[in-house]
């Protein structure tokens, strides 16, 4: 007995030291960049006392200012019709019966599974492709820019926001749908007031992750940008070519932030739903 | 007077020729009813026999593929739900986890665009009819079985259908709340005088509950007929099966007043088959009796048989008794002096010949 006990004893030690580990390993790095950003010397790895002289520089360059306008921008295009067509087609998938809907149904998810290199090839081609042929057609001269890199961002974050808002269609009670129309409701109107409030928490997170999705891509970003269209996470990749200033470290907290701030937001969402559900 | 003339000849709900198919199996086989208003009316049946489909088509979440239905005489067959003036009480309710109760009842008026002080003056009404008022703002989460019940009532009621619909209303309550809301609901139909159709696979609740009862199988209409007469006349086989409980004595038909059991034993059963029809006497436990070997009065009918086990209910006692053939089960009232038999005891079983009912496949 008294063995049991003292292995378990053992037992939970290791596993407390494990976690100690885990998150060390978690949150040293984001602990060194935050630290890091407030030191006054030009490597960046080297503390040289306190300073806000990158943060003021982040405030200060142009190009930065401009990368996270740009950034923010095509985030919040991308999501905002992102959510729209993802929440539509988990809305015919899960709702309505068509020829056809297994392979559309497998061929929305194929984003999620295509290694990122290969999708921004694949739009790359595509838009060079594009716009050579509008060009010949029609006349129109486009050229790779923030609208190529908001569309990329639209074609990946689709597939994620359908998960999510299927997950909660799927979940969803279907007689509530019938029980609105019994009750002389539309079915415009059955949506808009029992269906919709009900998959919003599926909305609001698949929302969340289409702007996490879009702020941190570098990748399918770089390959499609053009002038004028360089996101923050892309400037960032291209200061560290440049040679490392301690400015990215500034500019990497930041984006943490807006990160964190929007994991926060969406808890708390929840939690004022979860609450308003309760009282 | 002309008025009321016509509210009875025109029926609540009238079905002629309906039938559903989804793909290639068919729910509902060509059915015709006809309820009358203020009917409280029970569709009732094994899962799967068409009862629920049936309802679904009044209510318009299922359309006929063939067929015509009739709300007071209007044809509705395939208007949508909030065409038709017809509500629903939905199985496990179907309350909007996102509203509080108030707004839960005052949905379908929101709906129909009645002003807003209206709404929540027929919405309280409604509530404090089902004894709910004092619970008007919590979330239907935080009602009991029960009283998520009431809410679906409120729900529907206040809208004043013309025909209420109720889907296994009771089913998911436990039995003593179940028989409480029996008899509400019947008080409240009464009182209301709306035309209840409510679905069930509980015999004994659309016994209890009902005026008529439409008995399904297999997609097809039964019978249809008040309680006592689907219990004391069973149209077939399967209604007295059903309905109850009861001996099937297999036999052939002799002729109007005699059939002959399968063990050659020929009993007083009056019946309009033909002579020659396979056939089966539908025997009560409750009514036929147990005596010693040679006891039974001699008006009745008898079949002999030993004692094979007995089941003590405390306000009854079944004996299970073997004939030669088939066992059959004997139901005697727990009454001072009930005679008592023991096991493998030779017995004669008796019953009075008016109290069987001839059935057919």
């Amino acid at each position: 007995m008294s063995s049991t006990q003292q292995m378990r004893g053992t037992t939970k030690w290791a596993l407390n030291l494990n976690a100690v580990l885990v998150y060390l390993f978690f949150y040293a790095p984001i602990f060194l960049l935050v630290v890091y950003s407030f030191s006054n010397d030009n490597l960046v790895g080297r503390w040289g006392g306190f300073t806000f002289n990158w943060y003021r520089e982040f405030a200060a360059n142009d190009e930065v200012q401009t990368a996270l306008s740009v950034s923010i921008k095509v985030a919040i295009i991308s999501t905002l019709v992102s959510v729209v067509l993802g929440t539509l087609a988990a809305l015919a998938l899960e709702r309505a019966t068509f020829r056809g809907q297994r392979i559309f149904d497998a061929l929305l998810y194929l984003p999620i599974i295509i290694p990122d290199v290969t999708m921004a090839v694949m739009m790359l081609l595509f838009f060079t492709q594009g716009i050579n042929l509008l060009d010949s057609w029609f006349g129109i001269r486009l050229s790779k820019g923030v609208t190529t890199v908001t569309l990329s961002h639209i074609a990946f974050s689709i597939s994620f926001v359908s998960i999510v808002v299927r997950a909660r269609l799927d979940g969803m009670n279907q007689k509530l749908e019938e029980a609105a129309q019994d009750l002389y409701a539309s079915r415009l109107q059955a949506f808009r007031y029992v269906t919709l409030p009900q998959i919003m928490p599926g909305i609001a997170g698949g929302a969340l992750l289409a702007l996490t999705l879009s702020l941190d891509d570098v990748v399918i970003t770089q390959f499609v940008a053009g002038p004028g269209s360089t996101t923050l996470p892309v400037y960032v990749f291209g200061l560290i070519r440049r040679g490392v200033s301690p400015l990215i470290n500034a500019v990497s907290v930041v984006m943490l932030a807006i990160s964190v701030s929007l994991v926060l937001l969406s808890l708390i969402l929840q939690r004022t739903r979860s609450g308003a559900d309760a009282a | 007077m002309t008025e009321t003339t016509e509210k009875c000849s025109v029926p609540a709900v009238g079905i002629t020729g309906i039938t559903k198919r989804f793909g290639d199996v068919v729910a509902v086989d060509n059915i015709d009813l006809s309820i009358a208003d203020g009917e409280f009316f029970a569709l009732l049946g094994p899962s799967g026999c068409g009862k629920t489909t049936t309802l679904r088509m009044i209510g318009g979440l299922d359309f006929p593929t063939e067929g015509s239905l009739r709300i007071f005489g209007d044809e509705v067959g395939t208007l949508p739900p909030n065409k038709r003036p017809v509500n629903t009480v939905f199985q496990n309710y179907a309350l909007f986890p996102h509203m509080n109760v108030l707004e839960n009842v005052g949905f379908g008026l929101k709906m129909q665009k009645v002003n807003k002080s209206d709404i929540a003056a027929r919405s309280r009404q409604a509530l404090d009819m089902v004894q709910l008022g004092h619970l008007a703002e919590r979330r239907p989460t935080q009602l009991s079985g029960g009283q998520q019940q009431r809410v679906a009532l409120a729900r529907a009621l206040v809208n004043e259908p013309k025909v209420l619909l109720l889907d296994e209303p009771l089913g998911a309550l436990d039995l003593k709340l179940r028989q409480e809301m029996q008899l509400e609901l019947k008080t409240l139909q009464r009182e209301l005088g709306i035309t209840f159709v409510f679905v069930t696979h509980d015999q004994e609740e659309a016994l209890t509950m009902s005026d008529r009862i439409a008995v399904m199988d297999s997609g097809k209409l039964l019978q249809v007929a008040e309680p006592e007469a689907i219990y004391e006349r069973p149209a077939n086989r399967f209604v007295a099966d059903f309905i109850g409980n009861t001996n099937l004595l297999e036999g052939t038909v002799a002729d109007s007043t005699t059939v002959v059991l399968a063990n050659g034993s020929r009993v007083e059963a009056s019946s309009d088959h033909a002579a020659g029809t396979k056939v089966a006497v539908s025997l009560r436990p409750e009514r036929a009796y147990c005596h010693e070997v040679g006891g039974a009065p001699s008006a009745h009918s008898t079949i002999d048989g030993k004692i094979r086990g007995t089941t003590y209910l405390g306000n009854a006692v079944v004996y299970r008794v073997a004939l030669d053939w088939m066992e059959l089960d004997v139901r005697e009232e727990n009454r001072p002096g009930m005679a008592k038999f023991e096991q493998w005891q030779e017995v004669t079983v008796s019953w009075d010949p008016s109290a069987v009912a001839v059935v057919a496949d």
